[in-house]
């Protein structure tokens, strides 16, 4: 297989994964998504290309291998200049990483503390959740985007994460739209974008992938 | 002149620390504003109001939070002097791998030396150590992360240097005698003013340790 070009090492459910293709895809640049196995055997190129973590995605630029998926965008950002997906000035570009930091650290993980609940989903788990997403909802504000007037860095690092939404919701008993109206239109807004559209996986299809971990994982 | 500068900051916080090094390496003049942590002012509470914690770099009266993204926006600002990113976007991204790894990985495997003890403790000397390993490896040969120059994996794991005295004490090992190359990188970096400045006394640390342990009801 060629080292040139751009390839990603991939799943499908990972949101982490989705945020790369989103930015290749705004960028309108060609790629090949290579799937990785994660449960039957990690690739010896993932293995070799990601020795710290062992994880994807991987994004390799011609067999030259990054990690971290916000980092993976920044580098995409900041090499294929048009569109730009950060903001122009500094203050901007700070806020802007603050906030993908705040939903690396917060979102995924509250996701998992409801997904993988035995039994009774704890009040508290659900009350984090949507709090973190009014958190979101006031960074937001009046905007079209978290970047702005145009979509960018923040919403590629958030939007996938929305995928397992409908997973959270079905076995949390509660609803996104219900509690963060504002929030859910921001998801609508960016599902309609051909690069995002084209990537996202079938709510229910990524539900029925939360079952069977749940299996995996001895909670069901 | 780029307006004023203040940093709200706790003397023993690592994470305070890379800004203190980031500022004095670009020679910039700012107020320094000590927090009490146990009692937290209206201005940072004001200026953090998602994590409430410190560092917070207030430029212009704006804020900027999270250690991390206050020295990129400080390399950024104030870029003719002292670069701490590289200007290649790969190396870039290298850097910011590293420094994130510094942050996923450091503290709380630190952290959990002082705070267990027994079995728990063992584990996490040898995660720590572990860790550290890793980051010798992506030193290599090099004088510093940043290549020729000191830069912002540098600023991003220095600071811990200042805890590693505290962390020998309660876990009774020697850093240096397992990662000698990473010392050695640590003295190179301490030779530099705006490092030396800006790291805590370790001795006061691990009186500051101590005091915690105490008030955590650790033995």
């Amino acid at each position: 297989m060629s080292m040139a070009g751009l390839v990603i090492l991939d799943c499908w459910v990972s949101p982490f994964c989705m945020r790369v293709k989103i930015a290749l895809n705004e960028k309108g640049l060609q790629y090949e998504a290579r799937p990785e196995d994660l449960f039957g055997g990690k690739s010896d190129l993932l293995l070799n290309s990601n020795p710290i973590y062992k994880k994807v995605p991987v994004f390799l630029h011609d067999g030259k291998p990054l990690c971290e998926s916000s980092i993976i965008v920044a580098y995409i950002d900041e090499t294929w200049s048009s569109p730009p997906l950060h903001p122009p000035c500094s203050y901007g570009r700070a806020q802007a990483r603050f906030w993908a930091d705040y939903i690396d650290k917060k979102v995924f993980d509250a996701c998992g503390n409801i997904w993988r609940s035995k039994g009774e989903v704890p009040v508290e788990a659900k009350t984090e959740f949507i709090e973190i997403l009014k958190q979101l909802e006031g960074a937001l504000g009046d905007k079209e985007y978290f970047n702005g007037a145009t979509f960018g860095f923040v919403d590629i690092v958030a939007i996938p994460l929305t995928s397992w939404f409908f997973a959270v919701e079905k076995i949390g008993g509660f609803s996104v739209a219900a509690e963060c109206p504002k929030f859910s239109s921001w998801m609508k807004r960016c599902l309609q974008r051909e690069s995002v559209a084209k990537v996202m996986p079938d709510p229910e299809k990524v539900y029925e992938s939360v079952l069977m971990f749940r299996k995996m994982q001895g909670i069901d | 002149m780029e307006g004023g500068v203040v940093l709200l900051d706790f003397w023993a916080s690592m994470f305070g620390m890379r800004v203190r090094i980031a500022l004095a390496e670009k020679e910039i003049k700012y107020e320094y504003r000590e927090q009490d942590l146990r009692n937290k002012s209206d201005l940072l509470l004001q200026m953090n109001p998602v994590h409430k914690k410190i560092p917070v770099l207030i430029h212009n009266g704006k804020p900027i939070c999270e250690s991390l993204v206050q020295v990129q926006y400080i390399d950024e600002v104030w870029h003719d002097k002292a670069p701490l990113l590289p200007a290649d976007p790969y190396k870039r991204a290298t850097a910011r791998f590293w420094a994130d790894f510094v942050d996923k990985k450091m503290y709380d495997s630190g952290s959990k030396i002082w705070k267990t003890k027994g079995e728990e403790q063992e584990a996490a000397k040898k995660e720590f150590i572990e860790n550290l390993k890793l980051l010798e490896g992506e030193l290599g040969d090099n004088l510093y992360f940043g290549g020729e120059g000191f830069g912002y994996v540098d600023v991003a794991l220095v600071p811990f240097y200042c805890w590693f005295y505290a962390y020998e004490q309660c876990g009774g090992f020697s850093i240096e005698a397992e990662c000698p190359k990473l010392i050695a990188w640590v003295k190179r970096c301490m030779q530099k003013e705006s490092v030396a400045k800006s790291l805590a006394d370790p001795e006061k640390v691990y009186e500051f340790v101590l005091h915690l342990k105490k008030a955590y009801g650790i033995e």
